[in-house]
């Protein structure tokens, strides 16, 4: 999520295949160096509630995650 | 006498000619670089409909994230409701000790369902963080969305980062409790087509 654009894509691949696995990690690393909080929706396995998953590393990405939103960090307003 | 000082005068032109010429040449280059230097403003070109299309797709991005139920109560009411995720027990009727309302660029509201008490308002913001000098914010939308991926990701960190009001520093009891009225009655609504079946 961009201020003013609002959502851009980033980078996409299959996570499966090395060098777009790569490039994926490289983008994270960068949003995050920018500062930026990573995000991935998920499903709660227990009340099957909606939810949001916050990843600091890249392994902390859920195998069947099909997406992470990066937005800007919360301050006080 | 006449025709001797025309003479002199076009002998004099012709002699200045070259001083004259390379005096506009130097004219013209300095107004070129100026224009050059100058240029046309390096401002990006408003696009009028760049925020109402940012808004399209941070409305899909937001119903494809939070469950059917909270993109419902969105669309209709314009805020998401949250529950509180450090309560012991549920309240009665399985609500949460306490709940947030979720309003876009506004202030996150922390009450309790049971009884409609309003306990604080929670002041934060996504701003841009790539040290551009902007105005520009987060489409409604995803601003909702930045709130609810943080409540219920990491409750604690959003709300040690917010700033902490008393309900009324910018948005009106009397107006909350409407809203906590109007959310009742969308919530019995949805809820009598179930019942009668």
């Amino acid at each position: 999520m961009k201020p003013g654009h609002g959502e851009v894509l980033l980078a996409e691949g299959d996570p499966r295949v090395r060098e777009e696995e790569e490039r994926l990690i490289e983008e994270f690393r960068r949003q995050l160096d920018e500062g930026m909080w990573a995000a991935v929706p998920t499903t709660h396995p227990g009340n099957g509630r909606r939810e949001a998953q916050m990843v600091k590393q890249y392994t902390d990405i859920p195998p069947d995650a099909e997406r992470v939103i990066f937005f800007p960090r919360a301050s006080g307003g | 006498m006449l025709l001797a000082l025309l003479a002199l005068a076009l002998i004099a032109l012709v002699l200045t000619m070259p001083i004259i010429l390379r005096a506009v040449r130097a004219w013209r280059k300095r107004r070129t670089a100026r224009v050059a230097s100058t240029g046309p403003p390096d401002l990006e070109l408003y696009d009028p409909g760049r925020e109402r299309r940012a808004e399209q797709r941070a409305r899909e991005l937001l119903r494809s994230c939070v469950n059917d139920e909270e993109w419902a109560m969105y669309r209709d009411l314009g805020f998401i409701r949250v529950a509180g995720r450090h309560s012991r027990r549920e309240a009665g009727g399985g609500r949460p000790a306490y709940a947030y309302l979720i309003y876009p660029h506004k202030p996150i509201v922390a009450y309790v369902p049971a009884t409609g008490q309003l306990l604080s308002e929670y002041c934060v913001e996504f701003p841009d963080i790539a040290g551009r000098p902007t105005r520009a914010r987060l489409p409604a939308s995803d601003d909702v969305l930045a709130k609810w991926m943080a409540l219920t990701s990491d409750e604690d960190r959003v709300i040690r980062r917010a700033n902490m009001h008393l309900v009324g520093r910018q948005l009106d009891p009397a107006r909350l409790r409407r809203d906590m009225w109007r959310l009742a009655e969308w919530e019995r609504r949805r809820e009598l087509p179930q019942s009668r079946r």
